[in-house]
């Protein structure tokens, strides 16, 4: 099978301010289907920059970049938002919910736009789908107010999913989490991966980034490391292990209560 | 006492020893000054002599400020709508809001008695003019101080800017939308009031609130003359007690709009 993301010695110049930034600087690479992939770095090496080109948000100022087959570099601003629509699906640190909307319609967002337009109905099946696959169905009438963080973020991945992607991008998704909360994130996104979808994502936690199957590191905008994860975490055996220490803890409590 | 007892006899408490003290400067006045702080009873008497005078002109005033208010709100928002299309607009606009805004609505009465006549359209016009000006410019804050990563969001899923507009920004302008129709909803009696005064007319249904101060004045009713002050007094509190237990009653689902603790 081709690879779904292929770009070429790609390069992203910013230079709307006094001095151009040459942020990105000659990176190639090749992500398959069914990969997982964290990329890494300190702040300002271009972690974004990077994501906001695998995601069409942005255009490489030169390097060719091949979206599922399709070279994208060349495409017109509005042919580039289709595929993005259609291919890749988007998760943010902050969430980005609308407030004052129920999950589920927060979910149905992404659908209200693009082309094909669908039923109300077919809509609300699909929107209610994407939030069974992250374990919110329950909640389908909330608002964001009455979600905690972790739950916020998995509504965001079922919006991001309603579209049906390919490829699923999120910058930093754990950003805002504390860290049993992004464990559960993490286990959402590993389902994801095995049932089929490519992640992509940003991180600069080690820990969060062990739950992914393949460790992209960058500097000053070139790829300095590329290789598999080691000893790779599995959010369902890491958050059984919370439980007990859990568990544990409060027997331990009881007990020295009871003295 | 408990506390409950305490929130509702004080108050009480506050008002009589205001009436003590009123009664009090009225007694001390020497018999030919009194004219200038009528007794208590002699309002109260004022109240039943000119009450229905009092009732109509009531009437006649709410009616000029609740159209006014009225026709500011719809159209504001019409305005602000257009003013949160681009930065250029309102950079275009602002300056004749605000030319607008300063200038004294009193100058425009005897203007707007002469293009549409005394009475109720001129009292109905200065109405508008003076709540239009908090309502614009509070609502196009709204409108423009969206959250720049949900624009982003909508812009990224292609949203049309119609789309836009009523799914985002608008509802995230909905709490500044309030402010301003608060802040006109002290003004519009205020601007009804100045309007009668300055463009009233007894034609008609007769005039309003302001109509009859003159009336009075001119008179020398004094006591008459409080009553009508206290008149006006309960339908600004009315007017402002309407629109914001409306606003509360909105905004009681957006609360996280005032503390929504993601910033
Ligand atoms: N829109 C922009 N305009 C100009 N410079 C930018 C822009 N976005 C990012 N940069 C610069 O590009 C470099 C990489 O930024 P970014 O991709 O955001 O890094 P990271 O996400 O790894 O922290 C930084 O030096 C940053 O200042
Ligand atoms: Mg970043």
């Amino acid at each position: 099978m081709p690879p779904v993301v292929k770009i070429e010695d790609i390069h992203k110049i910013y230079d709307s301010g006094e001095i151009p930034v040459h942020a990105v600087r000659g990176v190639s690479l090749e992500i398959h289907h069914k990969e997982f992939l964290a990329l890494m770095g300190a702040s300002g090496s271009g972690k974004s920059t990077l994501m906001n080109l695998l995601g069409c948000l942005d255009r490489p100022t030169r390097g060719r970049y091949l979206l599922d087959g399709i070279d994208v570099s060349e495409l017109e601003k509005n042919e580039l938002a289709d595929i993005r629509n259609q291919k890749l699906g988007f998760v943010f640190q902050g969430f980005n919910l609308l407030a004052r909307t129920t999950a589920l319609e927060n979910v149905e967002l992404p659908c209200l736009y693009g082309k094909e337009r669908m039923t109300g109905k077919k809509m609300r099946e699909r929107a209610m789908y994407c939030l069974e696959i992250v374990g919110l169905a329950n909640r389908a009438d909330h608002m964001p107010n009455q979600l905690s963080g972790g739950q916020q973020q998995r509504v965001a991945i079922a919006r991001a999913l309603v579209n049906q992607p390919q490829v699923l991008l999120a910058d930093e998704p754990t950003g805002n989490l504390d860290s049993k909360t992004s464990i559960e994130v993490m286990g959402v996104f590993q389902k994801l991966n095995e049932q089929g979808i490519t992640i992509v994502m940003v991180t600069h936690e080690l820990d969060v980034a062990r739950y992914c199957k393949r460790h992209l590191i960058l500097r000053d905008g070139v790829v300095v490391r590329d290789e598999p994860t080691q000893d790779r975490s599995i959010a369902e055996i890491e958050l059984a292990k919370l439980k007990e220490a859990e568990t544990a803890a409060k027997l331990l409590a009881a007990g020295s209560n009871a003295h | 006492m408990p506390r409950r007892l305490l929130q509702v006899l004080l108050p009480a408490a506050i008002g009589a020893l205001v009436i003590a003290l009123w009664y009090g400067v009225h007694t001390w006045l020497t018999e030919d000054m009194r004219f200038l702080l009528p007794a208590p009873g002699a309002v109260l008497a004022a109240f039943r002599d000119h009450g229905s005078e009092l009732a109509r002109a009531t009437l006649n005033t709410t009616e000029g400020a609740l159209l006014g208010f009225i026709l500011a709100v719809a159209i504001s928002f019409a305005f602000a709508l257009g003013l949160s299309l681009s930065p250029l607009v309102r950079v275009s606009f602002y300056p004749y809001l605000m030319i607008l805004q300063m200038t004294p609505v009193i100058v425009f009465a005897p203007i707007l008695v002469l293009w549409v006549g005394a009475g109720i359209k001129s009292v109905v016009v200065i109405t508008f003019l003076i709540c239009f000006f908090p309502l614009v410019v509070n609502t196009t804050q709204g409108l423009i101080s969206t959250d720049r990563n949900l624009v982003e969001l909508f812009r990224m899923y292609r949203a049309r800017r119609l789309q836009e507009l009523w799914l985002l920004r608008v509802p995230s302008a909905l709490p500044y939308f309030f402010t301003g129709l608060r802040i006109a909803a002290t003004l519009a009696p205020i601007g009804a009031l100045v309007g009668d005064y300055t463009a009233g007319s007894s034609a008609g249904n007769g005039g309003g609130l302001g109509f009859q101060t003159i009336i009075y004045s001119s008179r020398a009713q004094y006591p008459a003359l409080f009553a009508t002050a206290m008149v006006t007094c309960a339908l600004g509190f009315v007017f402002v007690a309407v629109v914001v237990s409306l606003s509360w009653l909105v905004l009681r689902h957006w609360h996280d709009s005032y503390d929504r603790a993601d910033g």
